[in-house]
């Protein structure tokens, strides 16, 4: 699937992680830029986290940018899929 | 040589002289002979009604005669807003002074200026109980020339008295003095409250500067330093930021996290055996431990509990809870907000303390050895109990020692306050990056998912269980979290010594390593 929309999802808050999701053209491929609190520490479990659910949701063509202040695992999956889904305009529920 | 916790400890470190290995939390102390060095006192001769008082800093500085290779001591009792040991540093460089030995009793945010200092060799070698900021990262990467010591505020006045540290200069502020040197900080428009820190430099120090924004007419009333330890006064327009030196009263937390830790470890206080009339305490200005002062005066007057005294660093919570009547008094080695200042000057039941008293380990009285009932933060702890209050996730200079290792050591109940995980760090550790509270002196660790007894004490975990808190294997813990957070990568180090830390008995406990990585 392609990102249709510019997107976004989570906070800046401790413990939590910012994804904005930029579309890109067809084939341009995925550009993942992660910053982190814990970069130093856990660096390949965030970029390995955000890729697994990318996969899942079968996304490829994208810019995905994450700001991340510690988030746990849970968080990081929870806050790309629901970027994700806002980009392709298919969230449900609320906004 | 291996110290008594395993550490790797060097025998020797050029420019620091002979190292001597941790061997225990009372062994050096109790069994070994205590260092008995005579420190004797410069002799000086003033003739009558000669003026102290220098036209400014510089004036007074010049007159102490500076040189190469002296040793400069401040004190931090204006916290973030100190404007004098700056001052002081940038006057002796702007005389060509080299070779700086520091000794403030402790360095915060208000010293990152320190680092062109150290980068450009003016500064040698520092001695103190924290670092932090700039100054932390500067020093982590191996910009200072020697390693950098941290010591307890006990081992402070040990390594006074025992001449490891020999002041040459030192520079007071005072938030108000007379013309003989007679200073207080618990009066004045900068009032800071108690002097405890600095009257170890007044006393010791082989030339002494008192500098104030408010010289009153002879004699100021009350002081705490007195005038015939006191070589030159100086009047300035401002000893610092006001607004960081006497901000307000000290707020408790409204992080739910915290609260939540802070009222089980006081549950915790309270079926420990100790919580009855006469109980003596001591709590830290920080988040979660100072919450635990907040359920426990709740639960002090629920059950008609008095106190007998509190020490420490003391915040206008511990001053409401004096006002109140739950302690008969406090003792007082450093004020953490302005409200105490009122309190110090007021207060015949708030007494100033030198930290000679608080923490020393070598003389017979000091107030720690009296305590019931000590909180105390951390950044990590371990398996065996260990606490680091020195260094963060990367292994970078960014705390304080204080007075954790001197009150631990001396408490019948010490209590640590953490998160079992903050922003993804997991807090618990097989072991932490650098030891500087021993767990043999610590006996229960409380975090939000549950509670951790030394197990030297089994009847204090027989007794929290019985009281129904959920007291788990410190183990089955750092698993617990480890699975929700994941390992941290291993931190990336070299092998250069940046920082020793000095445990209270003048022993080294641990090294620290120059980092190759920092974090944001």
């Amino acid at each position: 699937m392609t990102p249709k929309f510019k997107a976004q999802a989570g906070t800046f808050e401790s413990s939590d992680i910012m994804i904005l999701i930029e579309p890109l053209e067809k084939d341009s491929g995925r550009k993942v830029d992660i910053s982190s609190t814990v970069i130093l520490q856990f660096e390949e479990d965030i970029k390995t986290t955000i890729n697994q659910v990318l996969d899942k949701l079968q996304v490829v063509d994208l810019h995905l940018i994450a700001k991340d202040k510690g988030a746990l695992t849970q968080t990081i999956e929870a806050r790309v899929e629901t970027a994700v889904k806002r980009s392709l305009g298919i969230q449900e529920g609320t906004m | 040589m291996k110290n008594a916790i395993g550490v790797e400890i060097p025998e020797y470190i050029e420019g620091l002289g002979k190292l001597e290995p941790f061997q225990g939390v009372w062994k050096s102390i109790i069994e070994d002979e205590v260092p008995s060095t005579n420190i004797s006192r410069t002799l000086k001769a003033k003739k009558p009604h000669v003026s102290k008082l220098c036209k400014n800093l510089e004036e007074a500085i010049k007159r102490c005669n500076p040189f190469n290779g002296m040793t400069v001591t401040c004190h931090h009792h204006l916290r973030g807003g100190d404007g004098v040991l700056m001052q002081t540093i940038k006057i002796l460089d702007e005389m060509g002074i080299k070779d700086i030995t520091l000794a403030s009793s402790s360095l915060t945010s208000a010293h990152d200026g320190l680092v062109s200092y150290v980068e450009k060799g003016m500064i040698t070698r520092i001695f103190t109980s924290g670092i932090r900021g700039a100054l932390g990262d500067t020093i982590s990467v191996g910009k200072l020339k020697y390693p950098a010591i941290i010591h307890s505020h006990g081992g402070r006045v040990r390594d006074f008295l025992t001449g490891r540290i020999k002041p040459d200069l030192s520079v007071l502020a005072a938030s108000s003095a007379d013309e003989e040197g007679n200073a207080t900080g618990a009066h004045g428009p900068s009032a800071f409250g108690s002097m405890g820190y600095a009257d170890i430099d007044a006393r010791y120090s082989r030339n002494v500067i008192i500098v104030t924004d408010n010289l009153v007419e002879y004699p100021c009333v009350p002081s705490t330093i007195r005038q015939h330890f006191i070589d030159y006064v100086v009047k300035v327009d401002s000893i610092g930021d006001a607004t960081k030196i006497a901000s307000g009263t000290t707020r408790i937390t409204n992080s739910p996290m915290d609260l939540r830790i802070a009222r089980i470890a006081a549950t915790v206080i309270e079926h420990s055996g100790l919580f009855k009339n006469g109980m003596s305490f001591q709590v830290g200005a920080g988040g979660a431990s100072l919450a635990v002062a907040k359920f426990l005066r709740e639960d002090m007057k629920r059950k008609g509990i008095i106190g007998s005294f509190m020490i420490g660093g003391v915040t206008s919570y511990g001053v409401d809870m004096l006002n109140e009547g739950l302690f008969h008094s406090i003792f007082d080695v450093q004020s953490f907000d302005a409200a105490v200042s009122t309190s110090v000057l007021n207060n015949p039941n708030h007494i100033e303390i030198s930290c000679d008293q608080y923490a020393n380990p070598n003389n017979c009285g000091s107030m720690t050895n009296k305590l019931d009932v000590v909180v105390l933060g951390a950044l990590e702890v371990d398996v065996d109990f260990n606490v680091n209050v020195i260094t963060g996730a990367s292994g970078e200079i960014r705390g304080a020692s204080g007075g954790h290792s001197d009150t631990a050591s001396g408490a019948n109940l010490t209590v640590v306050v953490c998160p079992a995980f903050r922003g993804r760090l997991p807090i618990v550790k097989d072991r932490v990056h650098t030891v500087v509270t021993p767990g043999e002196s610590v006996d229960v660790i409380v975090t939000e998912r549950g509670v951790c007894v030394n197990p030297s004490k089994p009847n204090l975990a027989a007794a929290l269980k019985k009281a129904g808190l959920n007291v788990v294997d410190i183990r089955d813990l750092k698993e617990e979290v480890e699975g929700m957070t994941g390992v941290p990568a291993e931190k990336q180090l070299g092998d250069k010594i940046v920082a020793l830390v000095e445990y209270r008995d003048g022993t080294i406990i641990d090294v620290i390593y120059n980092v190759e990585n920092l974090s944001q």
